[in-house]
C-alpha cells in the first residue's frame, strides 16, 4: 500500500547570515501518522517547523501539502493549508476566555456570536477529550490547560497537520500522559502530528516514526518500534554516548543552609513561598522539584539575597566550625549566620561563598553585551585597591574555562549574548565553580542544552558535591533529578509538598506530590 | 508544470552573525556620510537652484574659513562635547537624562553669580571657586531625579526634564536680578572692563582671542571620562546596569547608590559645561546659554555609543554643521530652515548606517525550484 504524504518538504535550506540552521532537507510526514522530531539544541528543528507554519520562509526547496506545491510565506498561508503549530511559548490573552481566544484574529461572517463558539469549541473538547471549558479565563488555568487552548484553537481554525514545539516541557508526567492519550485521539480522527522533543521516551512512547537532525542536517528516520533510547542518542549525537549519570554515595554529610518557614510575597501581594523548611546538606545535591513557577525562582533568589523575605530564618553553618562547643557560662562559642537580610554584597563580605546559577542566564547571571572576561569580572570586579577594576585575573579565568569547558566563542572578548545557550551556560557555571562556592545553587541548568553539554554540567555538579559543596539542583526533568539528586524537595504553589529520598522513590510518586498541596494549605 | 503565482518577501533582513570589523563599520558611515551630502545637494538644487559645491564651500567658509570663525567653531565643539561626555555615563547606565538644559544653565547661573559676587578674587582661585560651583550646582540638579529614581522609581525622563522648567525659570529671575545696563533685560558682560572670571587666552590677547583654555579643559575632562567609563570599577558596575539591573544586583552591585552618583556625576559634568560656556564663551548669563545643546548633545552621545574618545568627532560634525548652515542661510538668503533640513538629511543617514553595521541585507532573485 502506498503511503499518501500529509507533508513533503524537499530541499529545504534556510540560512540565517553564515549560519546553515537547515540544509537541503528532505522530509516527510504520512497521513495519520504521529512523527517525532528529534535533535539537539541547534540542530534546526524548531526552524523547519516554523517553515511549515509561515513563520520564516525558506531560501531553498519546495514544500508540498498533501501532494501539492504550495508556498507558506505567513501563517496565514499555513492555516489555508490547514496546518497549526502550537509553540513552546502561549501566545494567549490572560483576560479572555477560552473560547475568546480561540476565536480572536478570526474574520467570520456576520454577526459574532460568542455562544455559537462555545458550543463549537465544546464540540471538540467531547471529541478528542480535552478538559477545559470554553468560559473559562486563561488567567485562571494551570499551564496544561493553557496548552489545551492553543491546541484547540488550531483544531477550531480546522488544522489538520499539527506541529508540536516540545509540549511536555511544562507539564507533569500525569499531565503528559494525557496530552499523548489526546494525540492518539486526533491520529484516530485522521489527523497528522509532528511532535519536537528532546525526551527520548516520550518519543518511543507516543510516535509512529522518528525523525532525526543533526546541526542542521537530515540524519534519517526510524520506525519507533524498531528504535531505542541508546540508538536515538547515537543517531542524534553523531557518536555513542553513555546514558548514565553517575551518582557516588555521599559522603560527610553535614548541613550547611538551615532554611526555616520561609514566607515571601512578591510585588503584587501574591504569595509565593509559603512556610518553606528544608535543610541543604554539604556533600549531598539536593534536587528541587516542581511545575513551572511553583516558588522555585523565589526560593533561590531569597537564599541568593535577592528576594524579599516576608518571614522566616535562613541560616548558614560554615564549614569546619563546631556549633556544638560551648562557653563556660553554657552559650555557644559560634552562632550560624542568618542570611535573610542581606543583599548579596553582604554575604560576600560575611566570607559565604555562594554561588547561583539563575534561571535567567543573560537577564540576570551575566552581561550579554560583554565578553567572558568582562563577564568573570561580575564576581572579581570589586576585589584589588584603588578606583580601577582589574583586568588581569578575570582574562586569565576567562582563558581558564574558554579552554577546559571547550566554549565556542572566537575569542573571550566576544559578547556572550551571541553565543549558543549551552555555551553560555559553559560560561556562567564555570563561573561560579571557580568562585569555589560552599553552596552552589543551580536554577536549571540544562535547560536548552544539548545531550553533551547537560552530561559535563551533571558531572561538573557531582564533582562539587564530592568536594563537599551543598549543592542545589532546580530541575524540571524528573528523570534526571532522581538519577542525578540524593534528596529531593518538592514544591507546590510555593510550599514544600514533600522532601523525599530521590534513590527510593518514583517518578509517579514524585509527579503527584508536584500537584499536592498540603492538607492545612488546601483551598 | 502549472504556474504557480510565489509572492515571496524581496528583501530579507537578518542580524550580523558577526560585528563587523572596525574599518568597515567606519567606512558604511563615511559612505553614509557622503551620499547624505550628494542628497543634501539634489535637495539645495531642487530648493534654491544654487550650484551645491558651491553652497558647501559657503558652509566650510562659513564654519572655518577665517581664525576667529575656525575658534568659535571648536569653541562650541568643546562645549557640545562636554555636555555630551556628561551625559554618556548616564545614558550609559540608561537613565535618560535629558535635563542636560537645565544643569548647564544652573552651572552657569553659579559662574556668573562668582564673576559678579567674588570678581575681586585672584583670577586662579576665582576660576576655580566658578569650576566648583557649577559642578555643585549640576550635581545637586542631577542629585534631585537620581534620589527619586533609586528611591521611589520615579520616571527620570519626565523628572529631568521638568527640572530643565526649573531651571530657565530660575535663570529668567537671576538675569532681572543682575539686569545690566538697568532696562535691558539682559546681564551684558560681566566684567568686561576687568575680565575677572574669564577663561584667559592662550596664545594671543586682545579681544577676539583663542579658546584654548576651553579645549584643554574640556579634553581633559574628556580623557578621564574615558578612563572612568571603561578601566574603573565605577565605569564597570554602570556598564552592568545599563544592560541588566538584575545582573548588576545579583553582582552585589548597590544599583541605588549607583544611580545616584552616576546622575550626581552626569548632571555636575554638565554644570561645567554651563561654566565653560558662560566663563568660556559668553561671559554672560540669559535663558538661551543652553540653546538647545542639551538635547544635541544626547545624539552626539548616542552617536558615539557613549565613547567619549569618538565624541570628539561628532560634536565637531555636528557643530560644523550648524555653523555652515548659519553661513548659507545669511549669504543665499535661505531661511534658517533650509540649513536645518540639510542637518536633519545628514543626520537621517548617519543614524540610519548603524542599520546597515549591524544588520546584513540580502535582495532575493528568484529561487531554484529543483525538480
Amino acid at each position: 500500500m502506498e503511503v499518501q504524504n500529509a507533508i513533503k518538504m524537499e530541499n529545504i535550506t534556510k540560512r540565517f547570515g553564515k549560519v546553515v540552521a537547515n540544509n537541503a532537507i528532505n522530509m516527510e510526514l504520512h497521513e495519520g501518522e504521529i512523527l517525532s522530531l528529534l535533535g539537539e539544541n541547534g540542530s534546526g528543528k524548531t526552524t523547519l517547523m516554523n517553515m511549515l507554519s509561515g513563520i520564516y520562509y525558506p531560501d531553498e526547496g519546495q514544500i508540498y501539502v498533501h501532494g501539492k506545491p504550495v508556498t507558506i510565506a505567513s501563517p496565514k498561508d499555513a492555516f489555508d493549508n490547514h496546518i497549526g503549530m502550537i509553540h513552546q511559548h502561549f501566545k494567549l490573552v490572560d483576560v479572555f476566555t477560552a473560547a475568546e481566544n480561540i476565536v480572536l484574529g478570526l474574520e467570520g461572517e456576520g454577526k459574532f456570536d460568542i455562544k455559537d463558539v462555545n458550543k463549537k469549541v465544546a464540540e471538540i473538547c467531547e471529541k478528542y477529550g480535552f478538559d477545559i471549558k470554553p468560559d473559562q479565563k486563561i488567567y485562571d488555568m494551570s499551564v496544561s490547560q493553557k496548552q489545551t487552548v492553543e491546541i484547540v484553537k488550531v483544531l477550531y481554525r480546522g488544522a489538520d497537520i499539527l506541529i508540536l514545539d516540545e509540549p511536555t516541557a511544562v507539564l507533569t508526567p500525569q499531565e503528559t500522559t494525557k496530552l499523548f492519550a489526546i494525540m492518539r485521539n486526533m491520529q484516530k480522527d485522521g489527523k497528522s502530528l509532528i511532535i519536537i522533543t528532546h525526551k527520548l521516551h516520550e518519543v518511543l512512547e507516543v510516535s509512529d516514526r522518528v525523525a532525526i537532525l543533526r546541526k542542521g542536517e537530515y540524519i534519517g528516520d526510524v520506525a519507533t518500534k524498531d528504535a531505542n533510547q541508546q540508538s536515538l542518542t547515537d543517531m542524534m549525537v553523531g557518536r555513542s554516548v553513555s546514558l548514565n549519570i553517575d551518582r557516588p554515595e555521599p559522603v560527610n554529610v553535614k548541613p550547611r543552609l538551615v532554611i526555616e518557614n520561609l514566607t515571601a510575597y512578591d510585588e503584587l501581594g501574591v504569595k509565593r513561598l509559603d512556610d518553606v523548611t528544608f535543610t541543604v546538606n554539604a556533600g549531598e545535591v539536593l534536587g528541587i522539584a516542581g511545575v513551572a513557577g511553583s516558588g522555585q525562582k523565589e526560593l533561590l533568589e531569597s537564599i541568593a539575597g535577592l528576594y524579599p523575605v516576608a518571614s522566616g530564618k535562613i541560616t548558614y553553618l560554615e564549614p569546619d566550625v563546631d556549633y556544638t562547643a560551648t562557653n563556660e557560662d553554657g552559650t555557644p562559642v559560634n552562632t550560624p549566620k542568618e542570611l535573610v537580610g542581606l543583599d548579596p554584597m553582604s554575604i560576600r563580605k560575611n566570607g559565604i561563598a555562594m554561588s547561583f546559577v539563575p534561571e535567567d542566564r543573560l537577564g540576570m547571571g551575566l552581561v550579554g553585551t560583554m565578553g567572558m572576561t568582562g563577564n568573570m569580572m561580575l564576581r572579581s570586579w570589586r576585589s584589588g585597591k584603588g578606583l580601577f577594576v582589574n583586568r588581569k585575573d578575570p582574562e586569565a579565568l576567562a582563558n581558564r574555562i574558554w579552554k577546559e569547558l571547550e566554549v565556542v566563542a572566537p575569542s573571550t572578548e566576544f559578547p556572550v549574548r551571541r553565543m549558543s545557550g549551552g555555551n553560555v551556560q559553559k560560561v556562567l557555571v564555570g563561573r561560579e565553580i571557580a568562585q569555589s562556592p560552599s553552596v552552589l545553587m543551580t536554577a536549571y541548568a540544562v535547560r536548552g542544552l544539548d545531550i553533551n553539554t547537560s552530561y559535563t554540567i551533571y558531572n561538573l555538579l557531582t564533582e562539587q558535591k564530592m568536594k563537599g559543596v551543598a549543592v542545589v539542583y532546580v530541575g524540571e526533568d524528573l528523570d534526571v533529578l532522581l538519577e542525578l539528586c540524593d534528596r529531593l524537595v518538592v514544591l507546590c504553589g510555593g510550599q514544600v509538598s514533600g522532601v523525599v529520598d530521590a534513590r527510593n522513590i518514583t517518578k509517579e510518586e514524585v509527579g503527584l506530590l508536584m500537584t499536592q498541596h498540603r492538607k492545612e494549605g488546601a483551598e | 508544470m502549472e504556474k504557480k503565482k510565489v509572492h515571496e518577501p524581496l528583501i530579507l533582513m537578518s542580524k550580523r552573525a558577526e560585528a563587523l570589523p572596525a574599518w568597515k563599520s567606519w567606512g558604511i558611515r563615511l559612505i553614509a556620510f557622503l551620499l547624505s551630502l550628494v542628497v543634501c545637494g539634489f535637495v539645495i538644487m531642487a530648493v534654491s537652484g544654487l550650484n551645491p559645491f558651491q553652497v558647501y564651500a559657503t558652509m566650510a567658509k562659513g564654519a572655518l574659513g577665517t581664525s576667529k570663525k575656525a575658534w568659535v567653531t571648536i569653541r562650541d565643539t568643546m562645549t557640545m562635547l562636554c555636555i555630551a561626555v556628561g551625559l554618556a555615563p548616564a545614558f550609559k547606565m540608561r537613565f535618560w537624562n535629558i535635563g542636560a538644559e537645565g544643569q548647564i544653565l544652573v552651572g552657569g547661573i553659579a559662574s556668573a553669580a562668582c564673576m559678579i559676587y567674588l570678581k575681586d578674587l585672584p583670577t586662579p582661585i576665582l576660576l576655580l571657586v566658578m569650576v566648583i560651583a557649577s559642578l555643585i550646582a549640576g550635581g545637586i540638579w542631577g542629585f534631585f531625579p537620581g534620589l527619586f529614581k533609586a528611591r521611589w522609581n520615579t520616571n527620570e525622563t519626565l523628572f529631568t526634564l521638568m527640572m530643565n522648567y526649573i531651571a530657565i525659570q530660575l535663570t529668567a529671575f537671576f538675569v532681572s536680578l543682575w539686569e545690566n545696563p538697568f532696562g535691558s533685560n539682559s546681564v551684558g558682560i560681566i566684567n568686561s572692563q576687568t575680565k575677572a572670571g574669564w577663561l584667559p587666552n592662550m596664545f594671543s590677547d586682545g579681544y577676539n582671542g583663542d579658546y584654548g583654555w576651553n579645549v584643554v579643559i574640556v579634553l581633559i575632562i574628556t580623557l578621564i571620562m574615558y578612563l572612568y567609563m571603561n578601566k574603573s570599577k565605577h565605569g564597570y558596575e554602570i556598564a552592568v546596569i545599563g544592560d541588566s539591573e538584575n545582573t548588576a544586583r545579583y553582582a552585589g552591585i548597590r544599583v541605588n547608590r549607583a544611580y545616584v552618583r552616576t546622575i550626581v556625576l552626569s548632571g555636575a559634568i554638565c554644570g561645567l559645561a554651563g561654566f565653560v560656556a558662560v566663563s568660556g564663551a559668553s561671559h554672560s548669563i540669559s535663558t538661551a546659554t543652553a540653546g538647545g545643546r542639551g538635547f544635541t548633545a544626547i545624539i552626539v552621545a548616542w552617536l558615539a555609543q557613549f565613547n567619549s574618545i569618538v565624541m570628539v568627532i561628532f560634536s565637531f560634525l555636528i557643530v560644523f554643521l550648524q555653523k555652515g548652515a548659519q553661513a548659507i542661510a545669511s549669504s543665499y538668503n535661505l531661511s534658517q530652515e533650509v540649513s536645518e533640513m540639510i542637518t536633519g538629511i545628514i543626520l537621517f543617514f548617519l543614524l540610519g548606517s548603524e542599520f546597515f553595521v549591524n544588520y546584513v541585507i540580502r535582495f532575493n532573485k528568484g529561487r531554484k525550484v529543483s525538480k
